[in-house]
């Protein structure tokens, strides 16, 4: 028997290339001065999700919650092996917290038939780790989170390894259920040359009505546009789009107003080199660096 | 996220400037697949954004899964196990994997196979990419030459059955050639293929130092025609792992540890034919063989590769008397002209890989029909036979000038580092012994040469060179083409010298400074050509000039010396046999 499987994935800016102007004069980060990329974590629980189709078989179905860009993140699942794509684009969703995005995402997850649903630990540019159990609150499914080695599934049991920080837990759950998962849990596949041949082509509306505005140096008209989506579609191509009335979402639980979260003040922190101490090599000095580090919490 | 081909500016720069599109239009037989794979694109644009994305796609794979696994794969190799089987390396189980996955192994087959249809050229510059990242693992990714074997020869069953589940990188192949007493002379193959009254072949006898002879689908060299004792009593065979195939042994080598090198008994295994009979080594050996030797160009440039960049970084951040060890001029010497020796290997192997393209592509429209009339036939024929007159050459040459390079450019790396260098702590020692391999198969140096010389001897170098050079170059660089000029007159001048000896002997004793000359002159022609659009190659065209030009002279003197005291007095120079107790 096959599984249906839902994988959420997010466009972050790549956090590991910062440069100076990586962090805006408030405190938030400069999305346009670094390179967008698929969340790493979301790359494994992609992976999850594709091992568990390459065993049981079933369908993987890749959303994406962002600005239009984020149909990139979309492609980069069609090159990997998704079944469906769906962007999921709404201008009175931005500036959701992670309560907004969960309540968002769950809308549009109960509209799909889904036995697992895979989320990345956390992204790379909030680190929160929050929405993954956020979304299995809101659609009322088990969670098990930290996953840190392929799932085991028979029949509708999962079995799971999570990390717990100083150690692991098994844990068994009846499906559905939400996992999260870990850089360790597996490697994500590279993209496929084939599919990467195909689905390079592929678009959502959002993008061929700009293609289109660019070719002709004027507003897409709305008839042509329709017939290249129709086109798409035909061969496959077209990437879904899904706004906040496709999933017919409460307003007051999206963006702005749907998000308890508000940052009281941004600090900056610089971090500055060169003071150091040194320990004798003895066993008094070893005993002395141990305490110390563990007083500090560098340990333990 | 790191990536071996987005960080290689010199290989950014020949993929724009070799003229990808005029390849695809050549491997896209006018964009016909289009309609049938959706994957095929419908234009040379399209194609080549497919080769870039093809290309990034390994890149990365390479840079973050690939080579962070060749330390642990050189310490570990692969294990015989107990029932005959053998299990790589981790590392390399890993990447098969993964670049199956990346339906990357089958990168030059037709779609219909689940290939990737690419030019030799794209598949060369991946070659180089998987080497820098690991290089024993090139030897099992870079033997997708037997699945071309089987797409040019075999017959439609065959291909229909092996082909698919070779692009999908279930099945390895192995080239099996090598026996005890056949090594660089072929012709002397004992193991034996034999049909049963039924007509089935079998393969019976020993074959060894084969790399990946443990993979499913073996491509052997047999002795088909008993009554025939040299090169034409063999044939190809297909052989398919199976308990009548025994691999005895691993060999335990000084580099490329994660390559699996077999002994391999075969106890009259089941076999097939691949083509006709007889033209096993004259026809077919001889194809693979040329496809492979550009292959080892391209794992002697990844190795080379690898190694200058840690021993350009350790220079530049290694301090003594108080300054950067790259400040000191004997380094920076030794250092640029291992990346100018790199960058001239490049040139020529990838150039030889566009001309096999160029060749193929002219044979294909004939085979296809292609030809609009008796006079496009007749230019589409001599095209092909120019160009499989130049890769006669072009192909030893780059093996014989990139392994070379590889070595020199490994043991600088060393020399550069130092002792920390010649410690297992840096990877330079690695890419050393890696490197050694690369002069040795696939054909010596020296057989490179005695192929190679053919070519030079013939005028077709000189005739490269010329045709290179009709381009008149910008004025700055006019003087630089004049040069080239009046080295290659030299190189006819040392040719003509060497005819007028009389026999093989003496072309065969200064057959490497002839080639030697020829790739001074056909990189420096290349550079030249690069040069008129990228200002870096200007420095590099000067300083190849200007090392390369007096050894050529040289060459020229000791050449035309007329001196051949190694044949005359061997005796005397290599002194007496040592006799061992």
């Amino acid at each position: 028997m096959g599984y249906d499987c839902i994988v959420c994935a997010k466009q972050v800016p790549d956090t590991k290339r910062i440069t100076g102007e990586a962090m805006k004069e408030d405190g938030t980060v400069n999305r346009a001065a670094l390179p967008a990329i698929f969340n790493p974590e979301d790359r494994n629980a992609l992976e999850a999700a594709l091992g568990v189709r390459d065993a049981h078989g079933g369908t993987v179905t890749l959303i994406s919650m962002g600005p239009p860009s984020a149909a990139e993140v979309l492609r980069e699942g069609l090159f990997r092996g998704v079944d469906r794509a769906i962007l999921l684009t709404d201008r009175r969703a931005a500036v959701s917290d992670t309560h907004a995005t969960s309540y968002i995402l769950s809308c549009a997850i109960r509209r799909l038939p889904h036995d697992i649903v895979f989320c990345g630990r956390q992204a790379i540019d909030g680190d929160t780790a929050q929405v993954g159990p956020q979304l299995a609150e809101k659609l009322g499914i088990t969670q098990i989170t930290y996953l840190e080695e392929p799932a085991v599934l028979e029949g509708r049991t999962i079995r799971a390894r999570r990390n717990v920080g100083s150690g692991f837990e098994l844990v068994q759950a009846d499906l559905p259920v939400l996992v999260t998962v870990m850089e360790s849990a597996n490697t994500p596949r590279p993209p496929a040359a084939r599919r990467m041949m195909k689905y390079k082509k592929a678009r959502t509306a959002g993008e061929v009505a700009r293609e289109l505005g660019q070719e002709t140096g004027e507003a897409a008209a709305a008839a042509e546009v329709e017939r290249r989506c129709q086109v798409l579609a035909e061969k496959g191509l077209l990437i879904e789009t899904w706004d906040l009335g496709t999933i017919e979402a409460d307003l007051a639980w999206c963006g702005r107003l749907g998000s308890p979260t508000k940052v009281h003040r941004v600090q900056w922190v610089k971090l500055a080199g060169g003071e150091y101490r040194e320990f004798p090599a003895t066993d008094e000095g070893v005993r002395e660096l141990v305490t110390e580090l563990i007083e500090e919490h560098t340990f333990g | 996220m790191a990536n071996f081909f987005t960080d290689n500016q010199d290989i950014q720069f020949l993929f724009e400037h070799m003229d990808p599109a005029r390849l695809a239009g050549i491997m896209e037989d006018g964009f016909k697949y289009a309609e049938q794979f959706d994957h095929a694109p419908a234009d040379a644009a399209d194609a080549v954004d497919n080769y870039r994305r093809i290309l990034e796609a390994l890149g990365e794979l390479a840079a973050e899964q690939i080579a962070p696994t060749a330390e642990e794969t050189d310490l570990l190799g692969n294990t015989l196990n107990p029932d005959g089987s053998v299990s790589y390396a981790p590392g390399i189980a890993k990447a098969l994997k993964l670049l199956a996955q990346a339906d990357l192994m089958g990168f030059t087959l037709p779609y219909r196979f689940g290939g990737l249809n690419c030019p030799n050229l794209v598949y060369t510059m991946s070659n180089e990419i998987v080497s820098r990242a690991d290089a024993a693992l090139m030897n099992i990714y870079g033997l997708q030459g037997i699945a071309e074997t089987i797409n040019a020869f075999a017959d439609e069953a065959i291909k229909a059955e092996y082909l698919p589940e070779m692009a999908a990188g279930k099945r390895t192949g192995a080239m099996v050639l090598t026996e005890p007493d056949a090594g660089s002379d072929l012709q002397a193959v004992k193991v034996r293929g034999w049909q049963d009254a039924d007509g089935h072949w079998y393969a019976q006898g020993v074959k060894r130092f084969i790399t990946n002879g443990c993979g499913e689908v073996l491509l052997v060299l047999a002795r088909t025609e008993p009554e025939i004792s040299d090169g034409r009593g063999l044939s190809l065979l297909l052989v398919e792992r199976g308990p009548r195939v025994k691999i005895r042994r691993l060999e335990d080598k000084l580099g490329i540890h994660g390559s699996p090198t077999c002994e391999i008994f075969f106890d009259d295994a089941p076999a097939r034919l691949i083509g006709e009979r007889q033209r096993g080594l004259i026809t077919y050996v001889m194809s693979l063989m040329n496809g492979a030797r550009i292959g080892i160009a391209a794992q002697s440039l990844g190795i080379a590769e690898a190694a200058f960049r840690v021993a350009r970084q350790f220079a530049h951040s290694r301090r003594q008397f108080g300054q950067a060890v790259e400040n000191f001029p004997a380094l920076r010497e030794l250092i640029s002209d291992m990346q100018v020796d790199i960058q001239a290997a490049r040139a020529l192997t990838y150039f030889a890989a566009y001309c096999v393209d160029v060749e193929y592509g002219a044979l294909r429209k004939l085979e296809l029909g292609g030809a609009a009339d008796p006079a496009e036939s007749r230019a589409l024929k001599a095209e092909s036979r120019r160009y499989k007159r130049l890769n006669g050459m072009l192909t030893p040459m780059s093996k014989y000038c990139a392994s070379e390079m590889c070595m020199r450019v490994a043991n600088g790396a060393v020399a550069v580092m130092g002792g920390s260098g010649y410690m297992k702590d840096y990877s330079v020692q690695r890419h050393l012994r890696d490197s050694r391999i690369t002069t040795i198969y696939e054909g010596t140096t020296q057989l490179q040469i005695v192929a190679a010389v053919r070519g030079v001897s013939s005028g077709t170098a000189n005739s490269l060179v010329d045709e290179l050079l009709q381009r008149e170059p910008p004025e700055e660089l006019a003087p630089l083409a004049e040069q080239i000029r009046s080295g290659s007159k030299l190189l006819e001048e040392a040719v003509a010298f060497v005819k007028a000896q009389g026999g093989t002997e003496y072309m065969d004793l200064m057959g490497r400074r002839l080639v030697d000359m020829a790739v001074y002159l056909v990189v420096a022609a290349l550079f030249l050509d690069h040069a008129v659009v990228n200002d870096g190659k200007k420095t590099v065209l000067r300083r190849w000039l200007a090392v390369k030009m007096p050894e050529l002279r040289m060459n020229h003197e000791i050449i035309t010396s007329g001196q051949r005291l190694p044949m005359t007095d061997f005796e005397a120079l290599a002194g007496p046999v040592p006799v061992t107790e």
